[in-house]
């Protein structure tokens, strides 16, 4: 039985503010602790979202995709997301909505309900450590996923 | 030789196309076309629009962080990274052999690689083009288009891939940023119920090896005016050959042949690799241009990645993929130069790894828990894979203090640098000249550069960082045309 809620934080961890995706999934691994309620929640990094990304979102209640944005709202965009293709389909690295259209073109079906959280990034460079303005950004948003999971999950935290 | 369309004589009359960045490649990288009034090619170059200076990056931090660190180089090979580095620090340590152990779970990790880089190249990236058409209807050329028409070839893609993921997962311990591979052997080996797992799925793993063989085979059967000819410029071939000349991604010693097939270099010892290969720097592109040292940078430069590995070896080592190599080396009657050929020599190579990978799963070693050696240490060290693009290589030295002083890196894809432009200057002759420019004919350029797999940068993708735009530029530098993806 697979876990109902999946967490996707991805990024580069060494190009500085793209590792907002996986350092918010380290927070939400250390909180999870203090959450026994939120159930099974499992989560998931890498550095980009590849097609084989599609079979592990079926079977799931809710997805959370994490990723740093280098535009848009500050500190964090949070909403749901919808299927959609897009130019990342034609690279290497898909786009979450784009990951949907493949979604159901694979399963032939919709994905489960899914959202984006998009945490506001400023520098990108190879070996910088995450901005002053990130780690606030980070922690605003890592809080309002902590209510957000706390208001939409129920069980324990199981590791992809 | 290279191509007189490297420079053209006079830059400042002509017109200026940009393919900026070219799309379904890793990383970003930009094509520039000089036209003149008459629509005829005069300068064509594949840039590179991004610094990276991963050597700068690496030095001065600890070697044993080093094989875990350079897997951020990308974010679609990582696995060849680790494994050449720690390769390479391997010999630092003073571990002139490892453990069979480790030598095999390193191999069943970088098999499992190859396995998903290729699946995912030919099937994500590439067979929109080769399915429906060069110059098909954009909105149709991808994989979403791909698993519409033809629902059964993108679902092998995405499961090979998977398949691919799952055997790297288990051997390096984590899904990214594992430790598979450090200094002296590996970290952990595989359980039983760890091989069982793999060892479910292995066999239909193999037959859609045989099944993407014979999916590329039969597109070059239908059509080989285009499929042998497309691109085509002739170019030496550089490869690692295992024992007996064999086929092996993992250790070897290099070899070059010519454009005919004739042997240049056997049994080259890659700690050597300085005395074998030089670099030239030009200054219109960030990448730099290998070529054999005792040959010259006019004529010496070569060809890397599974076009020259198939053609390079002597015999394969597993059945399967060695009577699809046979049969390749036979349709073509002599070296085959046309970059399409890329596709069925990659999917012999995918074939290859998924032979090999049932191959170990059935083998004892990889349960063994003699898992790291040292010996006497040392300042220096090179090591060198087949990556799934081509030759790898990493190259560093130690101080006293166990930090990094030196490091070079030459990937794969800055082996074929040069290659890459002479594909797109032919491809450019072939159809652009004399044309007016249209996205379908700039996708020519565009398949000629996605059929050497290039990995032109790393993986940052953060939203928003991710433009495709076509623009035709004149020689005031106005737009006159742009194309965008959407």
């Amino acid at each position: 039985m697979r876990a109902a809620t999946l967490l996707i934080g991805y990024g580069n961890p060494s190009r500085g503010d793209d590792a907002l995706g996986p350092a918010a999934i380290d927070a939400i691994e250390r909180l999870a602790a203090q959450h026994p309620a939120w159930g099974k929640v499992e989560v998931v990094t890498d550095f980009q979202l590849q097609i084989e990304f599609v079979t592990d979102l079926a079977e799931r209640e809710r997805i959370v995709f994490i990723d740093a944005a280098a535009s848009g709202a500050e500190p964090f965009s949070f909403g749901p997301l919808e299927a959609k293709e897009d130019a990342s389909i034609t690279t290497h690295a898909l786009s979450p909505a784009s990951l949907l259209t493949v979604f159901r073109n694979f399963h032939g079906e919709d994905a489960p309900p899914s959202f984006l959280l998009g945490i506001k990034g400023y520098d990108f460079d190879l070996g910088v450590p995450l901005s002053a303005a990130a780690q606030r950004n980070l922690e605003a948003a890592v809080a309002m996923l902590e209510q957000w999971l706390s208001a939409n999950c129920a069980a324990s935290l199981c590791h992809a | 030789m290279n191509s007189s369309l490297e420079t053209a004589a006079h830059p400042e009359n002509l017109r200026r196309v940009a393919i900026e960045p070219v799309s379904r490649v890793e990383g970003h990288g930009k094509v520039t076309i000089l036209l003149d009034d008459a629509n005829q090619v005069q300068q064509v170059r594949l840039h590179i629009v991004e610094f990276r200076g991963f050597e700068k990056f690496i030095e001065g931090r600890p070697y044993w962080e080093v094989p875990v660190m350079v897997q951020r180089l990308c974010g679609i090979c990582p696995v060849s990274h680790n494994l050449a580095a720690a390769k390479a620090f391997d010999l630092i340590v003073g571990a002139k052999q490892i453990t069979p152990t480790a030598e095999k779970i390193r191999r069943l990790m970088h098999y499992g690689q190859m396995l998903q880089s290729h699946a995912l190249h030919l099937y994500h990236l590439c067979s929109p083009d080769l399915l429906f058409g060069f110059d098909s209807e954009v909105a149709l050329r991808n994989i979403v288009g791909v698993a519409q028409r033809y629902p059964d070839a993108a679902k092998r893609g995405i499961l090979l891939r998977k398949y691919g993921q799952e055997v790297i997962r288990i051997t390096s311990g984590k899904r990214v940023h594992g430790t598979g591979a450090i200094p002296g052997g590996v970290n952990k080996s595989v359980s039983l119920e760890e091989r069982d797992l793999l060892k479910k799925d292995i066999d239909e793993i193999v037959a859609w090896g045989v099944a993407s063989v014979q999916m590329v085979k039969d597109l070059h059967r239908q059509n080989p005016a285009l499929y042998d000819h497309f691109g085509s410029f002739r170019a030496g071939m550089m490869s690692l050959t295992g024992k007996n000349g064999a086929l092996d991604f993992y250790d070897g010693t290099l070899r070059v042949r010519d454009a005919n097939g004739a042997m240049l270099f056997d049994g080259v010892d890659y700690q050597q690799y300085e005395s074998l290969i030089e670099e030239e720097v030009k200054p219109w592109s960030y990448m730099k241009f290998p070529y054999l040292k005792s040959i010259g940078s006019e004529n010496g430069w070569y060809r890397v990645g599974p076009l020259s590995r198939i053609q390079n070896c002597d015999v394969i080592p597993t059945p399967l993929a060695e009577l699809e190599r046979k049969e390749f080396i036979a349709y073509s009657e002599g070296p085959m130069h046309a970059p399409l050929g890329y596709h069925w020599t990659r999917m012999i190579e995918l074939l290859h790894a998924a032979e090999t990978i049932r191959d170990l799963l059935d083998d004892p070693d990889i349960h063994g828990k003699d898992l790291v050696v040292k010996g006497q240490r040392a300042h220096e060290g090179v090591g060198v894979i087949e990556a799934p693009r081509g030759t790898l290589f990493h190259h560093y030295q130690v101080d006293d203090n166990d930090l990094v002083t030196m490091c070079n890196l030459i990937v794969s894809t800055t082996n074929n640098n040069q290659a890459m432009n002479e594909a797109i200057r032919t491809v450019a002759r072939q159809y652009l000249s004399g044309n007016e420019i249209t996205e379908g004919l700039l996708n020519h350029v565009e398949v000629a550069i996605r059929a050497f797999d290039p990995c032109l940068s790393c993986a940052t993708h953060a939203l928003g960082k991710m433009p495709l735009t076509a623009e035709l530029v004149d020689a005031e530098g106005r737009l006159v045309h742009s194309l965008t993806r959407e």
